[in-house]
């Protein structure tokens, strides 16, 4: 007992009028580090000790603040700058869309931050014990008992003083109450470790039953089990087991023209250029022709690309069999496909191709230029 | 824990107040008769904001008694008079309602015939909205209220002489089912005075918007009383800061119920986005009532909150003071910005006039006189209730 740290003398009381009386008196001896344990709140306590208002609302107010500031931080950010998404045609910044998670957030900062602030104040964190812990003392205080600490570290603490003082008081039972010996950290407690590892096992099972097991039971499947196609299954309602019905035959897109010489290699009737080659169309047409045509027909169209032989190269298009091609045959290899040049109506659009027609004309007519086209160029005339 | 110990002598208000209700209630009905003759309309408007801002007052004080009865209050006993008081206002609703009555066809568009007949949704709405059964309700309302009113405050009076235990018991009963019948009838009211007003516009929360108002004056009131009489030493010398700060702390609990019901109203209609719903907030947003709509937010949430969030202002009498002339103030401004914007003749915007500050004049006045014509007749304590020692040793 002797080599035992003394922490504070204490004494235990029976009623609520005579704790409040000694917490008076010791309140005007000038004692500071102090306090009083009661099994339930006794009213009026704080005026009795003479206490300042708790500091602890400052910590809620500032993690609070910050609560709000980050929730809106992170919704402006991600919602509005990183990654701006339109959501029910509402602005990227909602505000009003924002304040429901800025609340939760802030409350969530504010109480969990208030009670670690708590721990960390009482406590000491990370030191998870007081010394009244496991006393007598905490046991009685807890039950029927009123009890009044005056701890050693309290700089007018004398212990003849003090015990004088409460026994003053005609307290039920005084007593010491002393540091705990053992080891620092009792975290590392095989008890607790022990209930570490006891509490991460029945978690896991209960989340591997709850996800395997218990959501194939009725009621909880029925989430899963809906009356609708999923994906790379067959419709049980329909005969055909599409979940979709097909369009009636003959009809046409929205925004689509079909083409009508689908799958014929040499048709009888083409289809007449529509648009004029003006400048911004041949510039489409180069741009799509540059894109698309050059990497087999070369930049000019002379069939000489880059391919180097791993590929058969295609003719070229200046000779006289090429230039007496109408627009719509052209238009119509281009959307059909000719020997193994395939179909290019997926990746390049109507007006594109059109647009391509136009500007292999253009190849043309400068490749087998004649005097009278220099002439043109000469005067300035346009073609 | 004697008798004694509770030593209450009973004091008389000074006359001042009563002279000061009655010079403050002449000149509301005077300016308020003659603003009938000046602009019909708009007095009628304003009539209903008044109006319901005294059923705010009156009911929500008789749902404060009822709620110290059921959850078995103690720190509001030794004020729990002073609540009555205010509660006195409701069986002279049915007096007050009549003006608004007679000219019923200037206030409610639903109440013209020929209106109705070229309108589907009117059509549909008639069952429910039509003058007959209005008036029906409106005073079927009135007469529940006061019926509990009259138990209730007789019970408690009977008290202070017979210090009968049992009808403290027979309160609490009654409160129980004042409780609801309250729920029902101040939705229906808030739908009846303030939501019919635009009876194409619907909210299924206005009853609640409008309750959440009613508790906020109806503390308010009770906290101007209490700390006015208890400054002059008329209530009882053992009651301290911490009873003020239990009006302070419910004060704030409701402002911030009003800013969560307000808010929850006005993100539903703005995420749904439906012309039906939207209409009603978009003209609240034409013109000058742009200015009234931010004020509002100011003014019922945003100062009162930051006033009263610490703990030491929610014990402090002078800020609570002024922080419930503030609320009052607020509620009123409420709603007159639920009502006016509505009134065809304002509908670009606010357009000034002596009319809006005449009846809020005579309402100060009239409930000045009832409180001081109630403090007169009756103890300002209910010195028989066995929960006043306890209520008066109230420590936080």
């Amino acid at each position: 007992m002797a080599d035992k740290k003394v922490f504070a003398a204490s004494a235990l009381f029976n009623t609520p009028d005579a704790i409040m009386a000694a917490a008076r008196r010791i309140a005007s001896s000038g004692y500071t580090k102090w306090d009083v344990n009661t099994p339930y709140p006794v009213h009026g306590m704080d005026g009795a000790m003479d206490m300042k208002p708790s500091k602890l609302g400052f910590v809620t107010m500032f993690f609070g603040l910050a609560g709000i500031g980050l929730a809106l931080l992170l919704m402006w950010w991600t919602l509005s700058v990183d990654y701006p998404l339109v959501i029910g045609g509402k602005p990227y910044f909602a505000l009003p869309a924002f304040i429901p998670v800025t609340f939760e957030v802030t409350v969530l900062m504010a109480t969990v931050f208030t009670v670690v602030s708590m721990f960390a104040i009482f406590f000491g964190l990370p030191d998870n014990s007081h010394p009244l812990h496991d006393t007598n003392y905490m046991k009685k205080v807890s039950c029927d008992h009123f009890g009044i600490i005056v701890e050693t570290s309290d700089p007018n603490y004398n212990e003849a003083e003090v015990t004088d003082l409460l026994n003053s008081f005609e307290p039920v039972s005084t007593s010491f109450i002393y540091y705990r010996e053992e080891e620092k950290y009792p975290i590392l407690q095989p008890r607790f470790l022990m209930f570490l590892a006891s509490t991460a096992i029945i978690v896991s099972i209960g989340t591997y039953l709850m996800l395997n097991k218990l959501m194939f039971i009725v009621p909880f499947n029925w989430m899963m089990e809906q009356d609708k196609i999923v994906a790379q299954n067959s419709s049980e309602f329909f005969d055909d087991g599409r979940g979709m019905r097909l369009p009636v035959e003959g009809s046409v897109a929205r925004g689509f023209i079909p083409y009508p010489y689908i799958g014929e290699a040499n048709p009888e009737e083409v289809l007449a250029n529509p648009y004029l080659p003006t400048k911004e169309n041949l510039d489409l047409g180069q741009r799509k022709f540059l894109t698309y045509c050059s990497p087999c027909h070369g930049n000019f169209g002379d069939g000489d690309s880059r391919l180097n032989g791993q590929f058969p190269n295609p003719p070229t298009l200046h000779s006289n069999r090429a230039r007496d091609f109408s627009d719509g045959l052209i238009y119509h290899i281009m959307t059909n496909g000719q020997n193994i040049m395939p179909s290019y109506a997926s990746q390049v659009t109507r007006e594109e191709r059109w647009a391509i027609v136009n500007y292999i004309r253009v190849l043309q007519r400068a490749k087998s230029a004649n005097d009278s086209d220099l002439e043109l160029i000469k005067n300035g005339d346009s073609f | 824990m004697t008798e004694t110990d509770i030593s209450y002598q009973k004091k008389e208000l000074p006359a001042k107040f009563l002279k000061l209700g009655i010079i403050l209630l002449a000149i509301g009905v005077l300016l308020g008769i003659a603003s009938f003759f000046a602009d019909q309309q708009r007095a009628v408007y304003n009539y209903v904001v008044s109006y319901t801002f005294l059923i705010s007052i009156g009911v929500g004080a008789l749902f404060l008694i009822a709620l110290e009865y059921v959850v078995g209050a103690v720190w509001s006993v030794p004020i729990r008079r002073l609540i009555e008081f205010f509660a006195a206002i409701i069986p002279l609703l049915a007096i007050l309602v009549l003006p608004l009555i007679f000219n019923i066809h200037e206030l409610f568009h639903w109440s013209h015939a020929e209106a109705v007949a070229e309108d589907v949704i009117l059509q549909g709405k008639e069952p429910y909205l039509n003058v007959e059964f209005f008036i029906i309700r409106v005073f079927v309302m009135i007469g529940l209220w006061s019926l509990f009113y009259f138990i209730i405050t007789r019970n408690s009076r009977k008290q202070d002489e017979t210090k009968d235990q049992k009808l403290t018991r027979r309160n609490i009963k009654l409160s129980a089912v004042f409780i609801p019948v309250f729920a029902i009838t101040i939705s229906l009211a808030a739908v009846d005075w303030l939501m019919s007003i635009e009876p194409h516009w619907f909210s299924t929360i206005i009853g609640v918007y409008y309750f959440s108002g009613t508790v906020i004056a109806a503390i308010a009131a009770v906290t101007i009383a209490t700390v006015y009489l208890k400054e002059h030493g008329y209530l009882h010398s053992r009651m301290t800061n911490d009873h003020l700060f239990s009006l302070g702390a419910l004060q704030f609990a409701f402002i911030n119920f009003w800013g969560y019901i307000a808010f929850s109203q006005y993100l539903l209609i703005w995420y749904a986005d439906l012309p039906e719903e939207t209409y009603w907030i978009l003209q609240k947003w034409e013109g000058s009532w742009a200015i009234f709509s931010i004020l509002l937010i100011i003014i019922h949430f945003l100062v009162p909150y930051i006033v009263l969030v610490s703990q030491p202002s929610k014990m402090n009498p002078k800020r609570l003071k002024f922080i419930s002339v503030w609320l009052l103030f607020a509620h009123l401004f409420d709603l007159y910005w639920l009502v006016m914007p509505q009134m065809p003749g304002l509908a670009d915007g606010y357009v000034f006039s002596w009319i809006d500050f005449v009846f809020p004049v005579g309402v100060v006045g009239f409930i000045i006189i009832i409180f001081n014509l109630k403090a007169k007749k009756e103890n300002l304590i209910p010195v028989g209730d066995p929960k006043l020692k306890r209520g008066l040793d109230f420590h936080l």
